[in-house]
């Protein structure tokens, strides 16, 4: 500390910092982009259908409830909250759609209270948070089951279907003249709205602040719970748009919508390079890692390799995220000696991950192999 | 009695490329209370830790007894007989107080189950033997902070600690908590064993100490017998040179009463306390740690409102609920936490010095990052924060300049009342008195400064009038020319 | 002064919501016994009773696996997976070698289960991957690698010999024998958290991992430690549920991750840390059965069940956060972070 003092000279200069070269090029957005072109070079290799712009477009729908949910995901992540309640939201906010319209309700008028109870819903997790002062991810799993349950609630076990052609549009349909899907041009719309939020205004300060250190902000005379109520409600809100335009996508809803899918938003998240514990992240860094995600799990469905067998190499890559990073801190440190223990350990690990794997793959051929005879 | 000797010789360590320590050599006996006395920064806390073994040093040996060790963690350093006490105090809150005592030594019977039994016992007879009787089965949670430094010291006695690290046992206690810790230590020193005592108090030192080692920048100065020196030595090898004009204070005629407190209450903090505060008048806020001055100063800025009382800010009485409400009356907070509650580390100076106004770099909702910039550069260059640029983040700033931060930061505001906690605190000698310049000449354009701060000196070199308390009550108002150290440290340890 | 009397005067009011936080479920359970059973009459028998214990022992094990890491501030949402995997990999043995002794099977489960466990140890600890992310992470994996291995085929009654299946519904001591692996799981674990070095290092970390570390506590074994056993107490849930429900599915005890933290909050257990005991994670598990069973059983609609969960874990949450704060107020200051 007292050296950069010593260091620095007297006078504090206005221009930027000047980066090194070389660490323009480290930042977690470029690896992001390297990813993706090794992703489509080696699809585009496997698989003839991967370069089809029909195909590309067609397939991009699948992850765009995904992504509306990601954007506010982002700002939450950033000030070191969670939100596990957005697929529930999704799922109440749809089904509640789904059970207006079955009661003989305009579609749009549906739509527009679902959008409304979202942002309710939005606001409670929100109020509870900052009122409580009690970790998000307690609050939110509260409501996760909550919201989830209201779903079923709402519909049991009904389906509401049979929405008009011009609802399923938002859903299903493209641009006309062109195959971009509409849910497509949604999402990026809403990402550059994001994106411009949290990168050009002072909310989006406010969020990195929160993010590296609440209690500095509120001494900052900034009101730390408007903040946050703020955020989970516009959750909330794209939770519900995302329950619309995935129930339009379906043509149907049932309450058991978009279950699971608030894990994938947060792996994609943090995949991003947003700081689970806060703090760090960007917009374009989450927008990104969902394009990656995507396309890898394109690429795999062309090769037939089942959407849960697909998960095992995206799981890998959100511990890998975090963990290539670390390696020079855990092996930089050569005098100390839990680092021999370590390696001990690892080789011990390897042992006992190889023989967890022979056994894997023998008990697995021996009853193939059976049912085979 | 046998004879311990701990000897360190040319201990070097750095952190990411600073230099923490280098070429420090130390020297423990038994029977001896040793001081180890420097400035923040100086090394004190570091050495500690490498004596302890939660840090390895770089180069440098360490002989026990005349036989080299090494520390590679806290438990072999345990093993050696070495403990200590930290500044910040390790106590484990949901654990009762036996247990904490024997965490991570706990005796056991056989197939490793807890002897429960035996550890009451045991620590029953250790603290009777420091004089302390309490339920052991209390959490440590409901403990008070000298409370708390028993049971460490318990716990170090626990180990049979040959050699025992005091960080800084001091600094939160009343003097009748200090002068039951002294008893406690003369007697470890009597039964031989070696204490390393780090205080600021310098009085304190001559009360307990045998030896002193005075460390600066990092490096060793000198050990002396406390016999052959004063206090002004003291300083002297600590700072390294002889600072003049320490207390720049310049006389105002103190204005209007701009700040009213009057029965400020919150339960468990502070209780009825009430003062004024004149436009160009300093008003120094003395006291014990934890008198409940912060509590206090947090209340008028909102962090933390209190249940009963009123204050008034310029005649009219104002219901303060939340620092964006007190910035809006015209009051700035620059707080005891600097780390914690004062600045965004990982953000740059810019970031930090406009956080509080932000929305005044906006237009139609878009920041304007040059705005930003510019002001923030003009506030720093004001202060003299010394940084490569305004993109530097508050983390790789020294002690000294992220003060400097937190001061633009809330000049930047220009604040009518100027709260300071502990302004100096933690900063090297030249910016304290640098500050101490700054503010003297903020008193005179006439703003109010409300000044918390534990340094008598500090409080009465640079207050028109002293307020004391003690134990969340005022207890004594002297204006500069009445007081003294001596009628101060009375209000600030006996209630009235 | 401030420091004393406050602190001591409400030091029993808030010592008694600390330590008979499982009074007042205890309290809440018989309400809601009483409430279920005036409105349904089938439901204060024994053979319900059986019925209820015997659908949470499996949540009640992994809820305590569950609550002993979140103790040290860490999480697993792996633990659905986890059993899953098991509970396949056993049941294709069993299909190929149906004469396997059923305890070798329990062993193989245990032992499948703990390097799963300490994979998740090792991405923690040796990589300083969150908790969160880690397990997130594996989640996927381990789920993923279900499918793989099954190429999403279900495993059927038919395919598992007899012994097998009386391995979790045999009665022994008067109760199924998988309400008594439950029981000894638990006692296991009282004696564990409470009486073995170890496990109070658990509590220790969890309170202050500061101080743990400057204490000579082994932090990162200690991490290690809880995961590998929430690994092995999740290979034995996995063996238990393939005896239990006479299958592997692909999709077994999916989204169960949820129900073992919520059962671990419900009964006390801090997300800060630090706090959490086993009678309490027991009865945060039977309070969610009894719902469960009591919805079933009374004509409300069983679609009721989640939402009424869900309420449950903020009533909780909301409860907790109430009287904690109200209690920190006179407590001792200056003891911060």
């Amino acid at each position: 500390m007292t050296t950069s003092e010593k260091s620095a000279s007297a006078f504090i200069s206005l221009a930027p910092l000047r980066r090194p070269f070389l660490s323009k090029f480290l930042r977690w957005e470029w690896f992001l982009v390297a990813l993706i072109a090794l992703v489509v070079i080696v699809n585009s290799r496997l698989s003839p259908y991967f370069l089809d712009v029909q195909n590309l477009f067609r397939a991009s729908s699948d992850f765009m409830e995904m992504g509306l949910m990601m954007l506010p995901m982002v700002l939450i992540i950033l000030t070191g909250n969670v939100d596990l309640a957005v697929a529930s939201t999704l799922g109440m906010t749809a089904s509640f759609m789904g059970l207006l319209f079955n009661n003989g309700l305009n579609i749009w008028l549906a739509a527009g209270a679902a959008l409304l109870l979202g942002v309710a819903a939005g606001f409670l997790n929100g109020y509870l948070i900052s009122r409580l002062k009690v970790p998000a991810l307690v609050i939110t799993l509260g409501t996760y089951a909550f919201y989830r349950g209201m779903a079923y609630v709402m519909l049991g076990d009904q389906a509401a279907r049979g929405y008009p052609a011009s609802f399923t549009y938002i859903g299903q349909g493209t641009i006309p003249g062109t195959p971009i899907p509409f849910s497509m041009v949604l999402f990026l719309v809403m990402a550059v709205i994001f994106g411009l939020v949290l990168h050009k205004t002072a909310f989006g300060r406010y969020l990195y602040a929160i993010g590296n250190n609440q209690e500095a902000v509120i001494y900052s005379g900034i009101s730390v719970p408007r903040v946050k109520v703020i955020i989970f409600l516009v959750s909330g809100l794209m939770s519900s748009l995302a329950g619309l335009v995935l129930a339009a996508r379906f043509g149907s809803t049932r309450p058991d919508i978009g279950g699971g899918l608030e894990l994938a938003v947060i792996t994609a998240t943090v995949l991003g390079g947003v700081d689970i514990n806060g703090g760090k992240g960007s917009m374009i860094g989450a927008v990104l890692a969902l394009l990656l995600v995507g396309l890898m799990r394109f690429g795999m469905g062309l090769m037939n390799i089942q959407g849960q067998v697909q998960s095992i190499a995206i799981g890998l890559m959100l511990i890998l995220s975090i963990l290539l990073p670390n390696l020079p801190q855990i092996f930089g440190d050569q005098r100390s000696r839990w680092n021999r223990r370590t390696l001990m350990l690892l080789a011990v690990a390897a042992i006992v991950v190889i023989a967890f794997v022979w056994f894997f793959s023998w008990s697995r051929a021996t009853v193939f192999a059976l049912q085979g005879a | 009695m046998n004879e311990n000797t701990l000897r360190m010789t040319n201990i070097s360590k750095s952190f990411a490329g600073v230099h923490a320590l280098h070429g420090v050599q130390l020297e423990l006996h038994s029977g001896e209370v040793h001081a180890l006395l420097g400035e923040n920064g100086a090394g004190k806390s570091t050495l500690v830790k490498v004596i302890t073994g939660v840090h390895q040093p770089d180069t440098g040996e360490i002989y026990l007894n005349d036989q080299r060790i090494h520390l590679g963690d806290p438990r072999e350093a345990a093993a050696q007989g070495i403990s200590a006490i930290y500044q910040e105090l390790s106590i484990f809150p949901d654990l009762d107080i036996a247990e904490n005592i024997f965490v991570g030594r706990r005796p056991t019977r056989a197939g490793g189950l807890v002897d429960w039994r035996r550890m009451y016992r045991e620590a029953e007879a250790l603290l009777s033997s420091l004089g302390i009787h309490l339920n052991l089965k209390t959490k440590a949670r409901y403990l008070s902070i000298a409370q708390q430094q028993m049971i460490e010291i318990a716990r170090a006695l626990s180990v049979n600690a040959r050699i025992l690290v005091m960080d800084e046992p001091t600094s939160a206690l009343t003097l009748n908590e200090v002068a039951d810790l002294f008893r406690i230590v003369r007697r470890l020193r009597e039964a031989g064993t070696a204490i390393l005592f780090i205080s600021h108090r310098l009085e304190e030192l001559f009360e307990i100490a045998d030896k002193v080692t005075v460390l600066r920048d990092g490096g060793y100065v000198d050990t002396r017998s406390m016999d052959g020196v004063t206090q002004e030595d003291l300083i002297r090898m600590m700072v390294g040179r002889t600072i003049k004009d320490m207390f720049p204070k310049k006389e105002v005629e103190a204005g209007e009463v701009i700040l009213r407190v009057k029965n400020l209450t919150r339960k468990g903090s502070f209780k009825d306390v009430s003062f004024e505060l004149r436009k160009g008048e300093i008003l120094g806020m003395a006291g014990l740690v934890g008198a409940g001055r912060t509590e206090v100063s947090q209340a008028i800025f909102g962090v933390a409102p209190a249940d009963e009382g009123t204050i008034e800010i310029e005649g009219q009485s104002v219901h303060i609920t939340n620092p964006g409400q007190a910035m809006q009356h015209g009051l700035a907070l620059v707080p005891e936490d600097r780390q914690h509650h004062g600045l965004v580390l990982p953000m740059d100076i810019t970031d930090n010095i406009t956080l509080p106004r932000l929305t005044h770099f906006t237009s139609r909702g878009w920041l304007n990052v040059k705005d930003a910039h510019g002001a923030a550069y003009q506030a720093a260059t004001q202060m003299q924060v010394k940084a490569t640029t305004v993109w530097q983040k508050a983390r790789e700033l020294s002690g000294g300049n992220q003060q400097k931060v937190v001061l633009a930061k809330w000049l930047s505001t220009n604040p009518r009342i100027l709260i300071l906690d502990e302004p100096t605190r933690g900063i090297d000698i030249g910016t304290k008195a640098e500050v101490h310049h700054l503010m003297s000449d903020l008193a005179a354009q006439g703003i109010a400064i409300l000044m918390i701060s534990s340094e008598l000196p500090e409080v009465l070199g640079m207050s028109d009038r002293i307020l004391v308390m003690h134990e969340g009550q005022v207890t004594g108002l002297f204006s500069r020319s009445e007081a003294t150290q001596e009628k101060i440290m009375l209000a600030a340890t006996q209630a009235v | 002064m401030t420091t004393d009397h406050p602190a001591t005067s409400k030091r029993s009011l808030f010592s008694f919501f600390a330590q008979y936080r499982e009074l007042a479920l205890i309290g809440f359970i018989l309400l809601l016994i009483v409430i279920i059973s005036l409105q349904s009459p089938g439901f204060l028998t024994f053979d319900n009773f059986q019925d209820i214990l015997l659908n949470i022992s499996i949540l009640a094990m992994i809820a305590l696996a569950q609550g002993m890491i979140i103790i040290t501030r860490g999480i697993d949402l792996s633990v659905a997976s986890t059993l899953a995997l098991v509970a396949m990999m056993v049941s294709f043995v069993l299909k190929a070698y149906p004469e396997t002794p059923v305890i070798l099977i329990v062993l193989l489960g245990i032992g499948l289960g703990s390097v799963l466990g300490s994979v998740n140890g090792l991405i923690i600890t040796v990589g300083k991957v969150p908790p969160i992310i880690a397990t997130l992470g594996t989640l996927s994996i381990y789920r993923g690698l279900v499918f793989f291995y099954s190429n999403g085929d279900w495993v059927n009654p038919i395919d598992l010999p007899s012994g097998f299946k009386q391995l979790a519904k045999g009665m022994s001591l008067g109760l199924p024998n998988l309400v008594v692996v439950a029981i000894i799981v638990a006692v296991i674990a009282y004696v564990f958290l409470n009486h073995i070095q170890a496990g109070r290092d658990i509590y220790a970390l969890g309170t202050n991992p500061e101080a743990a570390k400057i204490s000579g506590i082994r932090t990162q074994q200690v991490t290690f430690m809880v995961y590998v056993i929430s690994g092995i107490i999740c290979g034995l849930a996995g063996v238990m549920w393939a005896s239990r429900y006479e299958a592997a599915q692909t999709n077994t005890a999916l989204g169960f991750e949820l129900q073992t933290v919520a059962a671990a909050v419900i009964g006390g257990v801090s997300m800060l840390g630090g706090i959490g005991t086993v009678p309490g994670v027991l009865l945060g598990a039977l309070l969610l059965g009894i719902i469960q069973n009591g919805l079933t059983l009374s004509s409300i609609s069983q679609f009721w069940q989640l939402a009424v969960q869900g309420f449950l874990i903020l009533l909780a949450v909301i409860s907790d956060a109430t009287i904690q704060r109200r209690i920190k107020t006179t407590m001792t200051r200056g003891f911060a972070k």
